[in-house]
Protein backbone atom coordinates (compact mmCIF):
# COMPACT_ATOMS: atom_id res chain seq x y z
CA UNK A 1 0.00 0.00 0.00
CA UNK A 2 2.66 2.49 1.11
CA UNK A 3 4.26 1.46 -2.32
CA UNK A 4 1.60 2.26 -4.12
CA UNK A 5 0.86 6.01 -2.51
CA UNK A 6 4.90 6.65 -3.12
CA UNK A 7 4.52 5.41 -6.58
CA UNK A 8 1.35 7.42 -7.51
CA UNK A 9 0.36 10.36 -4.55
CA UNK A 10 4.31 11.40 -4.18
CA UNK A 11 3.63 14.65 -2.74
CA UNK A 12 6.95 16.11 -2.84
CA UNK A 13 7.14 14.57 -6.52
CA UNK A 14 4.40 16.28 -7.51
CA UNK A 15 5.48 19.71 -5.77
CA UNK A 16 8.67 19.30 -7.50
CA UNK A 17 6.94 18.28 -10.86
CA UNK A 18 4.59 21.48 -10.41
CA UNK A 19 6.16 24.03 -12.54
CA UNK A 20 6.86 21.81 -15.81
CA UNK A 21 3.49 20.52 -15.53
CA UNK A 22 2.13 24.19 -15.40
CA UNK A 23 4.44 25.06 -18.35
CA UNK A 24 2.58 21.95 -20.23
CA UNK A 25 -0.91 23.20 -18.87
CA UNK A 26 -0.55 26.33 -20.72
CA UNK A 27 0.71 24.73 -24.28
CA UNK A 28 -2.47 22.62 -24.09
CA UNK A 29 -4.77 25.56 -23.70
CA UNK A 30 -2.97 27.50 -26.33
CA UNK A 31 -3.61 24.05 -28.30
CA UNK A 32 -7.17 23.91 -27.34
CA UNK A 33 -7.74 27.66 -28.54
CA UNK A 34 -5.93 27.16 -31.90
CA UNK A 35 -7.39 23.83 -33.06
CA UNK A 36 -11.45 24.31 -31.48
CA UNK A 37 -12.37 27.28 -33.40
CA UNK A 38 -10.26 25.80 -36.37
CA UNK A 39 -12.32 22.46 -36.18
CA UNK A 40 -15.87 24.15 -35.35
CA UNK A 41 -15.15 26.57 -38.31
CA UNK A 42 -14.07 24.01 -40.57
CA UNK A 43 -16.94 21.93 -39.44
CA UNK A 44 -19.24 24.09 -40.44
CA UNK A 45 -17.65 24.57 -44.27
CA UNK A 46 -18.26 20.58 -44.20
CA UNK A 47 -21.81 20.56 -42.91
CA UNK A 48 -23.12 23.03 -45.62
CA UNK A 49 -21.44 21.20 -48.39
CA UNK A 50 -22.92 17.94 -47.07
CA UNK A 51 -26.22 19.67 -47.30
CA UNK A 52 -25.78 21.45 -50.65
CA UNK A 53 -27.29 21.30 -53.39
CA UNK A 54 -24.42 19.91 -56.44
CA UNK A 55 -24.36 16.55 -56.31
CA UNK A 56 -20.13 16.47 -56.35
CA UNK A 57 -19.81 19.00 -53.50
CA UNK A 58 -22.00 16.46 -51.10
CA UNK A 59 -20.38 13.42 -52.22
CA UNK A 60 -17.11 15.11 -51.46
CA UNK A 61 -18.04 16.17 -48.07
CA UNK A 62 -19.32 12.99 -47.05
CA UNK A 63 -16.53 11.09 -48.97
CA UNK A 64 -13.96 13.68 -46.46
CA UNK A 65 -15.92 13.22 -43.26
CA UNK A 66 -15.97 9.52 -43.78
CA UNK A 67 -12.28 8.94 -44.11
CA UNK A 68 -10.98 11.27 -41.17
CA UNK A 69 -13.67 9.84 -39.03
CA UNK A 70 -11.62 6.03 -40.02
CA UNK A 71 -8.24 7.52 -39.59
CA UNK A 72 -6.90 7.40 -35.66
CA UNK A 73 -5.95 10.91 -34.99
CA UNK A 74 -2.69 9.69 -34.04
CA UNK A 75 -1.99 7.57 -37.39
CA UNK A 76 -2.96 11.30 -39.19
CA UNK A 77 -0.53 13.00 -36.31
CA UNK A 78 2.27 11.05 -37.38
CA UNK A 79 1.67 10.63 -41.02
CA UNK A 80 1.47 14.82 -41.11
CA UNK A 81 4.27 15.03 -39.24
CA UNK A 82 6.87 12.20 -39.64
CA UNK A 83 5.83 10.84 -43.27
CA UNK A 84 5.32 14.75 -44.89
CA UNK A 85 8.94 16.07 -44.52
CA UNK A 86 9.98 12.40 -46.78
CA UNK A 87 7.53 14.85 -49.33
CA UNK A 88 9.96 18.19 -48.57
CA UNK A 89 7.16 19.27 -46.14
CA UNK A 90 8.84 19.99 -42.94
CA UNK A 91 6.44 20.97 -39.86
CA UNK A 92 7.14 22.23 -36.34
CA UNK A 93 5.51 19.69 -34.15
CA UNK A 94 2.48 22.55 -33.02
CA UNK A 95 1.79 23.07 -36.72
CA UNK A 96 1.55 19.22 -37.47
CA UNK A 97 -0.71 18.79 -34.57
CA UNK A 98 -2.71 21.95 -35.46
CA UNK A 99 -3.09 20.84 -39.21
CA UNK A 100 -3.77 16.77 -37.75
CA UNK A 101 -6.65 17.99 -35.31
CA UNK A 102 -7.96 20.76 -38.17
CA UNK A 103 -8.77 18.02 -40.42
CA UNK A 104 -9.99 15.08 -37.68
CA UNK A 105 -11.94 18.11 -35.88
CA UNK A 106 -13.55 19.43 -38.94
CA UNK A 107 -14.81 15.78 -39.85
CA UNK A 108 -16.53 15.71 -36.65
CA UNK A 109 -17.75 18.74 -35.87
CA UNK A 110 -18.92 18.56 -39.74
CA UNK A 111 -20.91 15.46 -38.86
CA UNK A 112 -22.32 16.95 -36.06
CA UNK A 113 -23.82 20.15 -37.51
CA UNK A 114 -25.22 18.66 -40.78
CA UNK A 115 -27.26 16.46 -38.20
CA UNK A 116 -28.44 19.70 -36.28
CA UNK A 117 -29.29 21.78 -39.94
CA UNK A 118 -30.82 19.01 -41.50
CA UNK A 119 -32.65 18.78 -37.80
CA UNK A 120 -34.13 22.09 -38.77
CA UNK A 121 -37.48 21.93 -40.65
CA UNK A 122 -37.71 22.88 -44.13
CA UNK A 123 -40.74 24.76 -43.24
CA UNK A 124 -38.16 27.37 -41.38
CA UNK A 125 -36.21 28.77 -44.13
CA UNK A 126 -39.38 28.56 -46.57
CA UNK A 127 -40.82 31.19 -44.13
CA UNK A 128 -37.58 33.05 -43.46
CA UNK A 129 -37.41 33.48 -46.88
CA UNK A 130 -40.90 34.52 -48.08
CA UNK A 131 -40.08 37.20 -45.33
CA UNK A 132 -37.97 38.65 -47.45
CA UNK A 133 -34.42 37.22 -45.75
CA UNK A 134 -31.73 36.26 -48.10
CA UNK A 135 -30.49 32.72 -47.84
CA UNK A 136 -27.48 33.96 -46.27
CA UNK A 137 -29.71 35.84 -43.76
CA UNK A 138 -31.83 32.94 -42.99
CA UNK A 139 -28.94 30.56 -42.42
CA UNK A 140 -27.28 32.82 -40.01
CA UNK A 141 -30.68 34.08 -38.21
CA UNK A 142 -33.07 31.27 -38.61
CA UNK A 143 -31.51 27.52 -39.43
CA UNK A 144 -28.17 27.40 -37.83
CA UNK A 145 -29.06 28.99 -34.03
CA UNK A 146 -31.96 26.27 -34.54
CA UNK A 147 -29.71 23.71 -35.40
CA UNK A 148 -26.77 24.68 -32.91
CA UNK A 149 -29.72 24.04 -30.12
CA UNK A 150 -30.60 20.92 -31.33
CA UNK A 151 -26.86 19.51 -31.43
CA UNK A 152 -25.72 21.67 -28.46
CA UNK A 153 -24.87 18.34 -26.55
CA UNK A 154 -22.87 16.49 -29.21
CA UNK A 155 -21.11 19.76 -29.67
CA UNK A 156 -19.92 19.66 -26.18
CA UNK A 157 -19.53 15.91 -25.94
CA UNK A 158 -17.01 16.36 -29.54
CA UNK A 159 -15.34 18.91 -27.15
CA UNK A 160 -14.17 17.38 -24.32
CA UNK A 161 -13.21 14.68 -27.15
CA UNK A 162 -10.97 17.23 -28.58
CA UNK A 163 -9.26 18.38 -25.63
CA UNK A 164 -8.82 14.92 -24.61
CA UNK A 165 -7.11 14.28 -27.76
CA UNK A 166 -4.66 17.79 -27.62
CA UNK A 167 -2.69 14.90 -25.13
CA UNK A 168 -1.95 13.08 -28.30
CA UNK A 169 0.52 15.90 -29.09
CA UNK A 170 3.13 14.70 -26.34
CA UNK A 171 3.61 11.84 -28.69
CA UNK A 172 5.29 14.27 -31.43
CA UNK A 173 7.39 15.92 -28.46
CA UNK A 174 4.80 18.56 -28.29
CA UNK A 175 6.00 20.40 -24.72
CA UNK A 176 1.75 20.16 -23.31
CA UNK A 177 0.72 18.80 -20.17
CA UNK A 178 1.02 14.78 -21.15
CA UNK A 179 4.41 15.48 -22.50
CA UNK A 180 5.43 17.86 -19.49
CA UNK A 181 4.47 15.31 -16.64
CA UNK A 182 5.86 12.23 -18.59
CA UNK A 183 9.12 14.31 -18.63
CA UNK A 184 9.16 14.62 -14.88
CA UNK A 185 8.14 10.91 -14.96
CA UNK A 186 11.22 10.18 -16.91
CA UNK A 187 14.06 12.06 -14.83
CA UNK A 188 12.08 10.61 -11.24
CA UNK A 189 10.98 7.31 -12.17
CA UNK A 190 8.15 7.64 -10.68
CA UNK A 191 4.23 8.32 -11.76
CA UNK A 192 3.08 10.95 -9.41
CA UNK A 193 3.20 13.85 -12.04
CA UNK A 194 1.18 12.04 -14.51
CA UNK A 195 -1.28 11.37 -12.02
CA UNK A 196 -0.89 15.31 -10.79
CA UNK A 197 -1.55 15.91 -14.51
CA UNK A 198 -4.24 13.66 -14.69
CA UNK A 199 -5.38 15.61 -12.01
CA UNK A 200 -5.85 19.01 -13.92
CA UNK A 201 -7.23 16.84 -16.56
CA UNK A 202 -10.21 15.80 -14.22
CA UNK A 203 -10.56 19.60 -13.41
CA UNK A 204 -10.86 20.61 -16.37
CA UNK A 205 -13.34 18.26 -17.81
CA UNK A 206 -15.45 16.65 -15.08
CA UNK A 207 -17.80 19.93 -14.85
CA UNK A 208 -18.19 19.23 -18.64
CA UNK A 209 -18.85 15.27 -18.22
CA UNK A 210 -21.19 16.05 -15.81
CA UNK A 211 -23.35 18.83 -17.79
CA UNK A 212 -23.21 16.13 -21.11
CA UNK A 213 -24.71 13.62 -18.74
CA UNK A 214 -27.26 16.00 -17.54
CA UNK A 215 -28.28 17.31 -21.11
CA UNK A 216 -29.13 13.76 -21.91
CA UNK A 217 -31.04 13.55 -18.22
CA UNK A 218 -32.93 16.37 -19.74
CA UNK A 219 -33.98 15.27 -23.14
CA UNK A 220 -35.48 11.95 -22.21
CA UNK A 221 -37.89 13.87 -19.38
CA UNK B 1 12.64 12.14 -62.03
CA UNK B 2 9.32 13.79 -62.24
CA UNK B 3 7.33 15.47 -59.48
CA UNK B 4 4.79 12.86 -59.60
CA UNK B 5 7.07 10.15 -59.97
CA UNK B 6 9.04 11.48 -56.86
CA UNK B 7 5.44 11.31 -55.12
CA UNK B 8 4.98 7.74 -56.11
CA UNK B 9 8.35 6.76 -54.92
CA UNK B 10 7.44 8.48 -51.63
CA UNK B 11 4.24 7.38 -50.49
CA UNK B 12 3.76 4.37 -52.97
CA UNK B 13 7.58 2.57 -53.33
CA UNK B 14 6.27 -1.30 -54.60
CA UNK B 15 9.86 -2.54 -53.51
CA UNK B 16 9.44 -0.94 -49.85
CA UNK B 17 5.58 -1.73 -49.50
CA UNK B 18 6.45 -5.21 -50.63
CA UNK B 19 9.42 -5.85 -48.21
CA UNK B 20 7.01 -4.54 -45.24
CA UNK B 21 3.51 -5.31 -45.78
CA UNK B 22 4.03 -8.91 -44.14
CA UNK B 23 4.56 -6.76 -40.93
CA UNK B 24 2.04 -3.83 -41.18
CA UNK B 25 -0.34 -7.63 -41.88
CA UNK B 26 0.95 -8.88 -39.06
CA UNK B 27 -0.11 -5.38 -36.89
CA UNK B 28 -3.67 -5.71 -38.73
CA UNK B 29 -4.02 -8.92 -37.36
CA UNK B 30 -3.02 -6.79 -33.41
CA UNK B 31 -5.08 -4.50 -34.02
CA UNK B 32 -8.74 -6.53 -35.14
CA UNK B 33 -7.55 -9.00 -32.07
CA UNK B 34 -7.80 -6.24 -29.75
CA UNK B 35 -10.81 -4.10 -31.22
CA UNK B 36 -12.88 -6.78 -30.97
CA UNK B 37 -11.90 -8.00 -27.26
CA UNK B 38 -12.33 -3.91 -26.36
CA UNK B 39 -15.70 -3.79 -28.50
CA UNK B 40 -17.31 -7.11 -26.73
CA UNK B 41 -15.79 -6.64 -22.89
CA UNK B 42 -16.12 -3.10 -22.83
CA UNK B 43 -19.75 -2.90 -24.09
CA UNK B 44 -20.96 -5.87 -21.55
CA UNK B 45 -19.14 -4.43 -19.23
CA UNK B 46 -20.85 -1.04 -19.35
CA UNK B 47 -24.48 -2.65 -20.38
CA UNK B 48 -24.20 -4.78 -16.66
CA UNK B 49 -23.36 -1.28 -14.89
CA UNK B 50 -26.22 0.63 -16.41
CA UNK B 51 -28.05 -2.43 -15.22
CA UNK B 52 -26.91 -2.57 -12.11
CA UNK B 53 -27.73 1.28 -11.87
CA UNK B 54 -30.92 0.64 -12.46
CA UNK B 55 -31.33 -0.67 -8.74
CA UNK B 56 -30.82 2.38 -7.47
CA UNK B 57 -28.89 1.15 -4.85
CA UNK B 58 -27.58 4.68 -3.51
CA UNK B 59 -23.80 3.72 -2.81
CA UNK B 60 -23.51 1.03 -5.89
CA UNK B 61 -24.90 4.45 -8.34
CA UNK B 62 -22.33 6.70 -6.95
CA UNK B 63 -19.44 4.21 -7.52
CA UNK B 64 -20.74 3.73 -11.22
CA UNK B 65 -21.47 7.53 -11.77
CA UNK B 66 -17.98 8.15 -10.54
CA UNK B 67 -16.49 5.55 -12.19
CA UNK B 68 -17.99 6.34 -15.54
CA UNK B 69 -17.51 10.47 -15.19
CA UNK B 70 -13.47 9.69 -14.82
CA UNK B 71 -12.80 7.52 -17.73
CA UNK B 72 -14.94 9.82 -19.44
CA UNK B 73 -12.70 12.99 -18.49
CA UNK B 74 -9.73 11.15 -18.59
CA UNK B 75 -7.39 10.87 -21.97
CA UNK B 76 -6.69 7.30 -22.39
CA UNK B 77 -3.23 8.23 -23.20
CA UNK B 78 -3.08 9.38 -19.58
CA UNK B 79 -4.16 6.11 -18.38
CA UNK B 80 -2.03 4.45 -21.05
CA UNK B 81 0.75 5.94 -19.39
CA UNK B 82 0.04 5.92 -16.10
CA UNK B 83 -0.33 1.85 -15.99
CA UNK B 84 2.41 1.28 -17.59
CA UNK B 85 4.98 3.02 -16.32
CA UNK B 86 3.72 3.24 -12.99
CA UNK B 87 2.37 -0.07 -11.60
CA UNK B 88 5.91 -2.09 -12.54
CA UNK B 89 7.09 0.14 -9.77
CA UNK B 90 4.59 -0.63 -7.40
CA UNK B 91 5.15 -4.45 -8.17
CA UNK B 92 2.52 -5.26 -10.63
CA UNK B 93 3.59 -6.04 -13.90
CA UNK B 94 1.15 -6.41 -17.06
CA UNK B 95 2.15 -6.28 -21.00
CA UNK B 96 1.55 -3.29 -22.94
CA UNK B 97 -1.04 -5.29 -24.90
CA UNK B 98 -3.06 -5.73 -21.35
CA UNK B 99 -2.68 -2.35 -20.04
CA UNK B 100 -3.67 -0.93 -23.87
CA UNK B 101 -6.95 -3.54 -23.50
CA UNK B 102 -7.86 -2.81 -20.15
CA UNK B 103 -7.38 0.89 -20.11
CA UNK B 104 -9.60 1.17 -23.74
CA UNK B 105 -11.74 -1.33 -22.57
CA UNK B 106 -12.77 0.96 -19.17
CA UNK B 107 -12.77 3.60 -21.17
CA UNK B 108 -15.27 2.04 -23.54
CA UNK B 109 -17.17 0.61 -20.78
CA UNK B 110 -17.68 3.80 -19.37
CA UNK B 111 -19.35 6.27 -22.26
CA UNK B 112 -21.46 2.63 -22.56
CA UNK B 113 -22.91 2.81 -19.41
CA UNK B 114 -23.74 6.44 -20.14
CA UNK B 115 -25.77 5.73 -23.37
CA UNK B 116 -27.35 2.53 -21.94
CA UNK B 117 -28.28 4.41 -19.13
CA UNK B 118 -30.05 7.14 -21.00
CA UNK B 119 -31.93 4.37 -22.80
CA UNK B 120 -32.77 2.72 -19.78
CA UNK B 121 -34.26 6.57 -18.45
CA UNK B 122 -36.01 6.84 -21.45
CA UNK B 123 -38.18 3.88 -21.39
CA UNK B 124 -41.49 4.99 -20.69
CA UNK B 125 -43.27 4.13 -17.01
CA UNK B 126 -46.40 2.56 -18.34
CA UNK B 127 -43.79 0.02 -19.89
CA UNK B 128 -42.27 -0.82 -16.56
CA UNK B 129 -45.93 -0.52 -14.93
CA UNK B 130 -47.64 -3.33 -17.42
CA UNK B 131 -44.26 -5.77 -17.63
CA UNK B 132 -44.68 -5.88 -13.60
CA UNK B 133 -48.49 -6.01 -13.09
CA UNK B 134 -48.48 -9.22 -16.19
CA UNK B 135 -46.25 -10.76 -12.37
CA UNK B 136 -42.68 -10.27 -13.91
CA UNK B 137 -40.24 -9.39 -11.08
CA UNK B 138 -38.00 -6.32 -11.18
CA UNK B 139 -35.02 -8.05 -12.94
CA UNK B 140 -37.21 -9.92 -15.38
CA UNK B 141 -38.82 -6.84 -16.66
CA UNK B 142 -35.45 -4.78 -16.90
CA UNK B 143 -34.34 -7.70 -18.89
CA UNK B 144 -37.09 -8.52 -20.91
CA UNK B 145 -38.92 -5.17 -21.88
CA UNK B 146 -36.71 -2.42 -20.15
CA UNK B 147 -33.50 -3.30 -21.69
CA UNK B 148 -34.71 -4.24 -25.40
CA UNK B 149 -35.99 -0.52 -25.87
CA UNK B 150 -32.82 0.84 -24.30
CA UNK B 151 -30.70 -1.19 -26.57
CA UNK B 152 -32.37 0.00 -30.01
CA UNK B 153 -31.94 3.72 -28.64
CA UNK B 154 -28.46 3.30 -27.66
CA UNK B 155 -27.25 1.16 -30.97
CA UNK B 156 -26.41 4.50 -33.09
CA UNK B 157 -24.31 6.07 -30.50
CA UNK B 158 -22.95 2.70 -29.22
CA UNK B 159 -21.61 2.38 -32.93
CA UNK B 160 -19.80 5.84 -33.21
CA UNK B 161 -18.48 5.75 -29.75
CA UNK B 162 -16.88 1.98 -30.06
CA UNK B 163 -15.23 2.60 -33.59
CA UNK B 164 -13.76 6.08 -31.54
CA UNK B 165 -12.16 4.03 -29.11
CA UNK B 166 -11.04 0.78 -30.67
CA UNK B 167 -9.18 3.38 -33.34
CA UNK B 168 -7.36 4.00 -30.07
CA UNK B 169 -5.58 1.15 -30.31
CA UNK B 170 -3.05 3.08 -32.60
CA UNK B 171 -2.04 4.61 -29.13
CA UNK B 172 -0.52 1.19 -27.92
CA UNK B 173 2.53 2.48 -30.47
CA UNK B 174 3.49 4.91 -27.48
CA UNK B 175 4.47 1.98 -25.23
CA UNK B 176 4.81 -0.79 -27.65
CA UNK B 177 1.96 -2.96 -28.73
CA UNK B 178 3.24 -4.15 -32.15
CA UNK B 179 -0.31 -2.82 -34.08
CA UNK B 180 -0.84 -1.18 -37.02
CA UNK B 181 0.90 2.08 -36.54
CA UNK B 182 3.54 0.45 -34.76
CA UNK B 183 4.86 -1.86 -37.63
CA UNK B 184 4.35 0.75 -40.03
CA UNK B 185 6.91 3.51 -38.18
CA UNK B 186 9.40 1.05 -37.22
CA UNK B 187 9.20 0.14 -41.16
CA UNK B 188 9.52 3.75 -42.25
CA UNK B 189 12.77 4.30 -39.88
CA UNK B 190 13.97 1.04 -41.39
CA UNK B 191 13.42 2.02 -44.85
CA UNK B 192 13.59 6.06 -44.99
CA UNK B 193 10.74 5.98 -46.73
CA UNK B 194 6.93 7.26 -46.26
CA UNK B 195 4.98 4.15 -48.03
CA UNK B 196 4.77 2.37 -44.52
CA UNK B 197 2.57 4.92 -43.26
CA UNK B 198 0.55 5.62 -46.24
CA UNK B 199 -0.42 1.52 -46.09
CA UNK B 200 -0.96 1.80 -42.32
CA UNK B 201 -3.52 4.65 -43.10
CA UNK B 202 -4.83 3.02 -45.85
CA UNK B 203 -5.32 -0.37 -43.65
CA UNK B 204 -6.86 1.87 -41.06
CA UNK B 205 -9.40 3.20 -43.68
CA UNK B 206 -9.98 -0.02 -44.88
CA UNK B 207 -10.85 -1.52 -41.35
CA UNK B 208 -12.94 1.59 -39.45
CA UNK B 209 -14.55 2.75 -43.25
CA UNK B 210 -16.87 0.06 -43.63
CA UNK B 211 -18.50 0.34 -39.80
CA UNK B 212 -18.41 4.32 -40.36
CA UNK B 213 -20.39 3.70 -43.35
CA UNK B 214 -22.81 1.22 -41.04
CA UNK B 215 -22.83 3.66 -37.99
CA UNK B 216 -24.21 6.22 -40.83
CA UNK B 217 -26.74 4.24 -41.85
CA UNK B 218 -27.67 2.92 -38.71
CA UNK B 219 -28.15 7.29 -37.46
CA UNK B 220 -30.74 7.19 -40.58
CA UNK B 221 -32.27 3.86 -39.57
CA UNK B 222 -33.33 4.73 -36.23
CA UNK B 223 -33.73 7.91 -36.31
CA UNK B 224 -36.81 10.05 -34.35
CA UNK B 225 -39.13 10.75 -37.69
CA UNK B 226 -39.21 14.38 -38.38
CA UNK B 227 -42.21 16.57 -37.07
Amino acid sequence: MDQLIDQFFNLEIMVAAWPTVRQGLWMTLLICLAVIPMGLAGGLIAAYAAVARARALRWGAIAFVDFFRAIPPLVLLIFVYAGLPFAGLQLSPFMAVVIAFFLNNSAYYGEIFRAGIQSVGTGQSEAARSTGLSAAQTQAHVVLPQAMRNVLPDLLSNTIEVIKLTSLASVVSLGEMLHAADLARSVTYNASPIVLAAGIYLVLLWPLVRIVSRFGRRMDA
Amino acid sequence: MTQWERFLDTFFNAAVLTRYAPDILAGVWVTVQLSILIVIVGIGLGAGLAMLRAYRVRVLSLLIVIFADVFRALPPLVLILIAFFGLPNAGIMLSSFLVLFLVLTLTLAAFAEEIVWAGLTSVDRGQWEAARSTGLGFTQALVWVALPQAVRLAIPPLTNRAIAITKMTALGTVIGVPDILNQATTAQSFSGNASPLMLAALAYVALFLPFVILARWLERRFAWKKV
